[in-house]
């Protein structure tokens, strides 16, 4: 099996079938992050760019050694670079397609960018975060922790807290976690919270301690600490005491909740330390399985797929 | 040369005339109106069009188009607006002053009207900026911009963010009776919104602009017309909200018109998935209930005029991200059919839509246009309402394609226009493209 996409920009792209073969076939490639030689042959000679228009390290990084284990031959790109600046986004991705690269990897602080290249090129075009819209890997590799530890994504309870209007990584979760049958809470200011999310299937709460009676998953998002001053909340001091997560709130959810992040994350503000680094984070799991997942859809997206079954041990010709 | 045009459905709400007839035109302007005309003097001299299962309407005139020029010629010009003008069947258009240099000094005014004068197909008539520059703090020299020729006010591209500004410019207007124009949207609710706020943009993570940062301007400048006593035009009016307003306030006897535009009672915000940038325009494209709400004001009479804010873009300014792309569409040469839709709908009959296209644009200016009475300039378009057709942008007249429409199917063809008695389009000439 694999994918009938080109390109992934959007969860919704996908079917529940295709977001399982992608979490699989990420238990597969995570085994190659353990071993001594952390390289498989199976894209060499692909090319793979990572286009990135915002700034980013971790997204960034954990796609350059998903490329770099596969022995594909990787690009970056920055949006401050020659080849970039002052050139339409189109213009650059027609440089791109001249170049010959297999898969692009792109961030931008538009929603609908990736979208955009992806209409427009023959290349695999792989969404890394575009404006509040999607951030599908990030969804895929919380999955796959999720997964990992609760053995199930059905029947979870999973709640969102924070900037939810302004997130992708909000929107990609809701999208997938609905699609594997969790329940969906979403908790923050009525300022962050869209009307309309309802009509998701998400409930919404604004007191924190409510939404997490029976938890067993809890998504912390990075505050954006420059909406200050935009009247989406007074002050920081004021958000941390509403929508921090602390030890004592952690004990409202089930004795085995989660905690993720998808960092940076804001010690002290959205999540204190003793609870990022507590028996209940994942969140550096998070980084790890961040790789072998983006693997997958390296590999998923890159044609090979069609030609051989994956078997990372596998040494082709 | 004479016209004498046999046999056409002659449909002229101002003199509620709806009859199969001839209508001649000597030396401009429309002489005679009846059953089988003879022209006067030698035939050689009277040019004959056969009307026969064709409308006979007066040109129609749109108070809301961005001619570009001076400043954006790349965009459009006068020459290609105009143009695009006839084909659409608009004899007299009004254009709105955000040109580089904006129309705020009988200067600019002058060149947009001399230029029309020279290239122009149809008749121009300029709108003068309220504030200078259109930064919504001081007035322009109205008074200059009146007598220069400007029919109208507007900062239009940008609301008068200042109450007190606005109310001044509207106390200033009733020295030449002159009608101001807003384009209402606070800024502060907006903020840097680039399509409706509600499940599409929550979906595709684009930031909303709610209805609210229209009706609150709405409901400020119905305030302020009442105070002041001065004639309101409300543009491009695009939300459930404003149509209620505006409805209560002339149920009162406020002194106010308003507009909407074809894509507000033919499209929703449902247009915009696949983040499609043209269907990027401000206000934006609204709900299904906007869209209902919009089409009921246009029957009950709360909205009074479809304009069509032709706001032509260059390709490669639309052809990029959605956050990116400027806002605006064009429309000259898709209104017609759009509004006959709503006749095949139900929601209009055939007089009350033409109304909206000729007299009651033409009154809110107070121009003698949009009519077909004896005497009155031969300013008109021929329609053949059964002829079919498909959007193609690349045969618009106007020099941007940036349409929503591309594709559709539409029924109403403009199938020629006259100014002033001469033929300024006819289909042939599109045959011969």
């Amino acid at each position: 099996m694999t994918l009938k996409i080109k390109d992934l920009i959007s969860i919704k792209d996908l079917d529940r079938d295709e977001l399982r073969l992608i979490l699989d076939t990420a238990e597969s490639f995570k085994e190659v992050g353990a071993r001594d030689i952390k390289k498989v042959p199976t894209l060499r000679g692909k090319t793979v760019v990572n286009l990135f228009f915002e700034p980013s390290t971790r997204t960034r990084t954990s796609f350059e050694l998903a490329a770099k284990r596969l022995s594909a031959d990787l690009v970056n790109i920055s949006a401050d670079s020659s080849m970039v600046k002052g050139e339409t986004l189109l213009d650059t991705a027609r440089n791109l397609e001249a170049m010959q690269a297999d898969l692009i990897v792109v961030r931008h602080p538009c929603a609908g960018a990736p979208a955009l290249l992806a209409q427009k090129m023959t290349s695999a075009v792989i969404n890394a975060g575009d404006g509040a819209h999607e951030h599908p890997t990030q969804a895929l590799l919380d999955l796959f922790t999720i997964r990992a530890r609760k053995k199930t994504l059905e029947g979870l309870t999973v709640v969102i807290v924070g900037d939810i209007l302004h997130s992708r990584v909000a929107r990609s979760a809701i999208h997938a976690l609905k699609m594997v049958g969790s329940s969906v809470r979403v908790v923050g200011p009525p300022t962050m919270i869209p009307r309309e999310i309802m009509n998701w299937g998400v409930e919404v709460f604004y007191q924190y301690d409510e939404a997490l009676k029976g938890a067993d998953v809890i998504m912390t998002l990075r505050l954006q600490l420059e909406r200050q001053g935009r009247s989406l909340f007074p002050t920081i001091r004021e958000y941390s005491n509403l929508y921090g997560l602390t030890a004592r709130r952690l004990s409202m959810a089930k004795d085995d909740v989660l905690v993720m992040h998808p960092g940076p994350i804001n010690r002290g503000i959205e999540i204190a330390p003793d609870v990022a680094d507590g028996l209940s984070s994942a969140i550096l799991s998070q980084t790890t399985n961040g790789v072998a997942v983006r693997m997958a859809v390296l590999y998923l997206l890159s044609g090979v797929a069609k030609h051989e079954p994956v078997d990372p041990q596998r040494t082709p010709h | 040369m004479n016209l004498l045009i046999r046999n056409g459905r002659l449909i002229d709400p101002a003199h509620h005339r709806d009859e199969v007839t001839d209508l001649l035109i000597e030396n401009g302007k429309i002489s005679r109106i009846g059953k089988s005309l003879k022209p006067d003097g030698p035939k050689s001299e009277t040019q004959i069009i056969d009307g026969t299962n064709q409308w006979v309407l007066p040109g129609f005139v749109d108070l809301h188009v961005h001619l570009r020029e001076p400043g954006f010629e790349y965009k459009e010009t006068i020459k290609t607006g105009t143009e695009a003008a006839a084909a659409g069947g608009f004899t007299s258009i009004c254009c709105m002053p955000n040109t580089n240099p904006v129309n705020d000094n009988q200067s600019v005014t002058w060149m947009i009207r001399e230029k029309a004068r020279q290239e122009g197909r149809v008749h121009v008539y300029p709108i003068g900026a309220i504030t200078k520059g259109s930064k919504g703090e001081e007035l322009s020299e109205i008074g200059e911009l009146v007598e220069a020729g400007c029919v109208a006010i507007t900062d239009d591209g940008k609301p008068v963010m200042n109450s007190a500004v606005m109310r001044r410019a509207m106390e200033y207007a009733l020295a030449f009776d002159l009608p101001v124009i807003d384009h209402c949207e606070d800024e502060h609710l907006m903020e840097d919104g680039v399509m409706n706020e509600g499940f599409v943009s929550m979906e595709l993570g684009l930031k909303g602009i709610p209805a609210a940062a229209e009706e609150v301007m709405v409901a400020r400048n119905l305030i302020l017309a009442e105070m002041t006593g001065c004639r309101l035009h409300l543009a491009h009016i695009s939300t459930a909200g404003s149509v209620r307003l505006i409805r209560e306030a002339k149920g009162r006897g406020v002194r106010v018109t308003a507009e909407t535009c074809p894509h507000y009672f033919s499209l929703t915000e449902e247009a915009v998935r696949g983040y499609n940038t043209d269907a990027k325009m401000n206000p934006p494209l609204r709900t299904l209930q906007d869209r209902d709400a919009v089409r009921q004001g246009l029957k009950d009479g709360t909205l009074d005029v479809i304009a069509t804010d032709h706001a032509p873009h260059a390709e490669e300014e639309k052809n990029r991200e959605f956050d990116r792309a400027p806002f605006g569409i064009v429309g000259l040469e898709t209104a017609l059919p759009l509004t006959l839709m709503l006749v095949a709908e139900g929601v209009l009959s055939v007089e009350e839509a033409v109304a909206k296209l000729t007299i009651l644009p033409a009154r809110v200016m107070r121009l003698n246009k949009g009519h077909l009475g004896i005497g009155a300039d031969a300013d008109l378009c021929l329609v053949d309402p059964e002829a079919t057709w498909t959007v193609d942008p690349r045969r618009f007249r106007s020099k941007s394609k940036n349409t929503p429409f591309t594709g559709w199917k539409m029924k109403g063809l403009v199938a020629m226009t006259i100014v002033d008695g001469r033929g300024v389009y006819s289909t042939e000439e599109i045959q011969a493209i």
